[in-house]
């Protein structure tokens, strides 16, 4: 090797490493906090213990948002799934005048107005009929804001299903509702398992709208109950804390190591230039 | 049904999957009805509420008053505003322009040739940043970049440094970089699977450098990836409510971008009205970002 190779291969080895310290760093306290028998912010290898988890589970509020961040999330990811399908197949198949120019301004607008920009007149709009502190209201506004983004990546998978298939089973005397459940389906299905896992996610994550619509501690979800363990009293409740941190990012964890190792977690062709 | 025959006679040349007019509106309809309701009418009526005094509490909640323009001088007015736009400005500039696409390209870049052991590792922990839930990765920051006993403090040998309070904006620059670098670099790794070997194969033989590749053979090529790329975090970053979880805008609006600006407006201060001003203008400002990107778009080809 020359020195300018070795130089370069150095440069690369130290480059990586930095960065696998980088992303790595950050996340060892979500494996050794919940675990120590005196948890602080700082990492260290911890002095094993579950009284943790005892208390965690003791908490008042622990548990029970747990299960609503699985009724919200379950309400959210079912209704983005099962509407834009329908929504996906439909426009794909009929064709409306400017359906792509609306499809592209429904994305634009989803991606500037979700959250942030639309916080005041969705507050306001909840407040006022009465739907605040309910996790199915809120896991229809986080599907709202969800749906135009499904409804284009869906889309593109269905247009690859040949027509060919349709019109056969169509030929055979198949209505147009099972020609959907039977033969569309099956096809389209790694489409709509990526929105599934997808929808999942984002309403698992979603801080803001539950942060905003659910003012009720006992109908809040995780995400706002982990955030109101710090508020409590001034400082961190540092017993808590980790465990629920953990509890409340092993399903999206598991889900992700679930479609890395069946489906490789790569975009497939799905975002144009 | 009764009246899907007709419509498919009608419209036989256009609806292979023999849907029909009525079943097309049924299954169509649900999904438009959620994306009117939560996303197209908050949009008009961010509008609307911005030209009244609309307040949470007091009178203006019970009878607000249309004041015309009045919010939107204001907000032009007030040194706060200003500030937030200026901030955000630093967030967007520094962590997804800079920070995701370039950290994202050069992940794609450099792992093309990777170990698969070493590739796989690099991927899952990038990926891991990205799915995390913000506030559990909120937590994650906190604890790393705390005074008494943050990890960082720790590692670099120098504790006492509160990062969060003492360089705020930094560290959410840092942070978000952190967060949002995987988006960048699946999206640069399947766009750089496009790029022809054979050029990559060229390039190589006349002796041309890293750089110099990525540049002339590789950049040409991706353009288009590397337009939407940006505009997408740079959309996704300005309305991010992250820093909100890690510093609240503190201290004293040292970190207050638009997003955490709006929600202090709207609620702890109850100023609805004034709030809802600011979100018409950060929505501006998503277009003309757009309007740009498009514009270069188009230019391409």
């Amino acid at each position: 090797m020359t020195p300018r190779q070795v130089a370069r291969r150095l440069a690369y080895t130290a480059f990586m490493a930095v960065v696998l310290a980088f992303f790595a760093v950050p996340m060892l306290w979500l494996a050794s906090a919940p675990f120590d028998s005196d948890p602080g912010l700082g990492l260290r290898w911890p002095d094993w213990t579950l009284t943790n988890w005892q208390v965690t589970f003791e908490h008042p509020y622990a548990l029970s948002s747990l299960v609503n961040s699985v009724v919200l999330c379950v309400v959210a990811t079912a209704v983005t799934t099962v509407f834009a399908t329908l929504a996906a197949y439909t426009l794909s198949r009929v064709r409306i005048p400017g359906r792509d120019a609306l499809l592209y301004v429904l994305l634009l607008l989803s991606s500037v107005v979700t959250g942030t920009a639309a916080m005041v007149p969705i507050f306001v709009m909840m407040f006022q009929l009465g739907l605040t502190n309910s996790q199915y209201a809120t896991g229809l506004v986080i599907a709202g804001g969800l749906l135009p983004a499904a409804i284009f990546i869906l889309k593109d998978f269905v247009d690859s299903v040949p027509r060919s298939y349709e019109e056969s089973a169509r030929v055979f005397g198949a209505s147009p509702t099972q020609v959907l459940l039977h033969v569309v389906l099956p096809v389209a299905r790694p489409g709509i398992a990526t929105i599934l896992v997808w929808a999942f996610v984002q309403a698992w994550g979603n801080f803001l709208l539950p942060f905003l619509l659910m003012r009720d501690v006992s109908s809040q979800p995780a995400a706002v109950l982990l955030r109101t363990l710090r508020d409590e009293g001034g400082s961190a409740n540092l017993t808590v804390i980790p465990v629920f941190s953990l509890l409340y990012a092993i399903p999206v964890v598991a889900l992700y190591l679930f479609v890395s190792k069946r489906y490789g977690f790569r975009f497939h062709g799905g975002i144009k230039a | 049904m009764v009246d899907a025959p007709p419509a498919r006679r009608t419209g036989r040349a256009r609806d292979t999957a023999g849907i029909g007019v009525a079943r097309a509106v049924t299954f169509v309809s649900p999904a438009l009805v959620l994306i009117g309701l939560f996303l197209v009418f908050p949009a008009l009526w961010t509008i609307y509420i911005g030209i009244t005094d609309y307040t949470l509490t007091g009178t203006a909640s019970v009878a607000p008053k249309i004041v015309g323009l009045g919010n939107f001088v204001e907000a032009l007015d007030d040194a706060l505003f200003g500030n937030a736009l200026w901030l955000t400005l630093v967030f967007v500039l520094g962590s997804a322009v800079i920070g995701q696409n370039f950290l994202g390209f050069a992940l794609a870049w450099l792992l093309r040739g990777a170990r698969p052991a070493l590739r796989r590792v690099v991927e899952s922990l990038v990926l891991m940043s990205w799915i995390l839930p913000s506030v559990v990765v909120a937590y994650l920051w906190i604890a790393l970049l705390d005074r008494d006993g943050g990890t960082l403090g720790a590692l670099i040998g120098s504790p006492g440094t509160a990062w969060l309070v003492e360089y705020p904006m930094a560290s959410l620059v840092v942070f978000n970089t952190w967060r949002g670098t995987a988006f960048s670099m699946l999206l640069y790794s399947s766009a750089l699977a496009a790029v022809p070997p054979s050029q990559l194969e060229t390039a190589r033989s006349v002796g041309a450098s890293g750089w110099q590749t990525v540049r002339d053979v590789v950049f040409p090529h991706i353009r288009g990836h590397v337009l939407t790329n940006t505009l997408l975090i740079s959309l996704w970053t300005a309305n991010d409510f992250g820093p909100f979880l890690l510093t609240a805008g503190g201290p004293n609006h040292a970190s207050e971008t638009l997003p955490v600006f709006i929600y202090q407006q709207a609620v702890p201060s109850g100023r609805l009205g004034y709030a809802a001003a600011v979100s018409v203008l950060l929505l501006l400002v998503n277009l003309v970002v757009s309007a740009v990107y498009l514009l270069l778009l188009r230019k391409r080809s």
